[in-house]
């Protein structure tokens, strides 16, 4: 972690030197989806799989941009209860997941169909949500941007940094803490972890409040970053696989590894697109796709996985097989 | 009773019925080979394309390309093991799941980039009839029975057969039943090759229905796992059961409320089941 505060630093100068607003738009977008990826992947490496990630980024966006639209609340204020609600919801939906021992396959698919409830709600809200076809945030004028949260793409940079900032933070945090090991011990065997006394329901509900809080953060910044709304980019099966493709594709054992997986999602659709156009829609998710069965079958551990393994091993030869899982 | 409510209800007979054969394919492949396939949704999509194309495009007659159609998804449930899940055999069930739901990607990407993303409807369309007061629909009442067949055929497969029997052998002890001179990589490329086709079967009761497009599977995808999970994963009467619990519930929540809220009633039930039964309603 030490490279990551230099790193940071030198990011956060990147607007100061006004480089082109498509640099800035990529930057912001790949930084929002590691955030979502990074939450997802606090979870995923513990073997806590969800596929309903995206419900939870429709909770924070539509919370916050409902907040906004109807009351008049700035997103200032209305982003720290969009992302409360959305862990709250999280944390509802884990209690008896954890509880009642729902877990690998059925985990999965429970949390498959809380996406799938989250986004039909949207649409079926359509009074207020705009149903299929989104919604946008109420805009003000330039000089009252700064309340209501609108501002050119170098403010956006900054935020996306700060929420990527936290990101790492928790995860640094969560390393550092018993509640790693605990978690750790779990996904390896449940009961066994319950026999020495580690408290199962409550570790996992943490976590899941940290990533569901995550993602429901990025959620929200994403809504506001391109003002607007629609449920199949915030909620669904579609986006939820996105995120966990990205996290899986980076390295989900890893800090940067989602980081890593987002410039790779990102930098794959923006290099598609400018190499065919609308020609070849269609074209992104068929190489992420055969990409992601790749990865699963030769590099489950993502391309940050390697880097750390190859590191790990020239430093100790003669240690166990780091990451044999 | 309300002759509205009755005929809701008897659509969702119908509707669970079309529910079934997918949820009898993946809780075959499940029961047997120990993998979710994810992108199985994809695999009607798919076949759900291929009748259109020979019978709209190519111009075969449709009872053709219906029967065109279960070959060419079987084929596609071999390669589909073959090349994604077998190599994944010893992976983390994780990691399985999450290799078909890039062949999920997969498929949805091959089709926008060859049929593009508009909506493709078969155009055929069967008389409704009228069953004492209520009006029900030919296409939904033929393909109600199609499927009723195809379980049934399933059925006699796997009670009456060699290697019907090696199947459920290996579905019930994958360790000893190698020990019994079965082999199980040959079954688990039968029952992949049976699940794929009972996709194609519902991609044929499906495409007379709904107009096919790219991302169709995610319309019935989705409800088809939780289908499979409320009946318990791998358990094929449970599923079966299930889809008509389900059909009901979307058909009748859909008569008091809109589509929407009745997809809404019929996930928020499967999620309240798995709490209560968290291996399934049928769990023995």
């Amino acid at each position: 972690m030490r490279y990551v505060i230099p790193l940071l630093l030198a990011l956060a100068c990147i607007p100061l030197l006004s480089p082109p607003d498509y640099f800035l738009h990529l930057g912001v977008t790949v930084l929002l989806t590691a955030v979502a990826g990074t939450g997802w992947a606090m979870m995923g490496r513990y073997g806590l799989v969800s596929f309903g990630h995206g419900a939870f980024l429709g909770i924070g966006a539509y919370t916050m941009a409902l907040l906004w639209n109807m009351a008049g609340l700035t997103p200032w204020v209305g982003i720290p209860i969009a992302v409360i609600l959305a862990a709250l919801a999280g944390v509802l939906l884990g209690y008896p997941c954890f509880r009642l021992k729902v877990v690998g396959h059925y985990f999965a698919l429970v949390t498959l169909a809380a996406g799938e409830i989250v986004r039909i709600l949207i649409v079926a809200l359509r009074d207020h949500t705009g149903g299929s076809l989104g919604m946008t945030p109420d805009r003000v004028p330039p000089d009252q941007g700064l309340l209501a949260m609108q501002f050119d793409k170098s403010g956006f940079w900054w935020l996306a940094l700060l929420a990527w900032a936290i990101g790492l933070l928790a995860w640094w945090l969560l390393d550092r803490s018993m509640a790693s090991k605990a978690l750790a011990a779990i996904s390896e065997d449940e009961e066994a972890a319950a026999s020495i006394g580690i408290r199962v329901t409550r570790e996992k509900l943490r976590v899941t409040l940290i990533s569901t809080a995550l993602a429901a953060l990025a959620g929200t910044l994403m809504a506001q970053y391109r003002m607007y709304l629609n449920p199949e980019s915030l909620a669904g099966l579609g986006i939820s696989l996105q995120i966990v493709f990205g996290a899986i594709a980076g390295g989900m054992y890893a800090p940067l590894g989602p980081t890593v997986g987002a410039i790779i999602t990102i930098g794959l659709e923006e290099v598609l697109r400018i190499a065919f156009g609308t020609e070849f829609t269609g074209g992104a998710p068929l190489i992420y796709g055969i990409l992601l069965v790749l990865f699963m079958i030769y590099l489950p551990r993502g391309i940050v996985g390697i880097v750390e393994r190859k590191r790990r091993s020239a430093a100790a030869p003669l240690g166990l097989p780091v990451g044999a899982k | 009773m309300d002759s509205f409510l009755l005929e809701a209800l008897v659509n969702g007979i119908l509707l669970g019925g079309v529910f079934a054969l997918p949820a009898l394919g993946l809780n075959l492949v499940f029961g047997v080979v120990d993998v979710v396939w994810l992108c199985y949704a994809e695999l009607v999509m798919v076949g759900m394309y291929a009748v259109w194309f020979l019978y709209t495009q190519a111009g075969w007659p449709l009872w053709v390309a219906f029967a065109a159609c279960l070959p060419v998804v079987s084929v596609l449930g071999l390669l589909l093991h073959l090349l994604v899940v077998r190599p994944l055999l010893a992976a983390p069930p994780i990691n399985q799941v999450l290799a078909t739901g890039g062949v999920l990607f997969l498929l949805q990407g091959a089709m926008t980039l060859i049929f593009r993303t508009d909506f493709r409807s078969l155009g055929v369309d069967m008389p409704p009839m009228e069953v004492g007061e209520i009006f029900v629909s030919g296409t939904k009442l033929a393909a109600f029975c199609a499927a009723l067949v195809g379980a049934a055929l399933l059925w006699a497969f796997l009670k009456f057969t060699y290697v019907g029997t090696a199947i459920r052998a290996i579905a019930r002890d994958r360790e000893v039943m190698p020990l019994m001179g079965v082999d199980p990589q040959r079954i688990y490329l039968i029952a992949s090759a049976v699940g794929g086709a009972l996709a194609g079967l519902a991609a044929c009761l499906l495409v007379v229905q709904l107009d096919v497009h790219p991302f169709v599977g995610l319309s019935f995808g989705p409800i088809t796992f939780m289908i499979c999970v409320m009946g318990g994963l791998g358990n094929m009467l449970g599923g079966f059961l299930a889809a008509f619990i389900m059909g009901i519930i979307v058909s009748v929540g859909g008569f008091w409320g809109t589509t929407e809220f009745s997809y809404v009633v019929a996930f928020g039930f499967f999620i309240v089941t798995i709490f209560a039964r968290p291996r399934g309603l049928f769990a023995r």
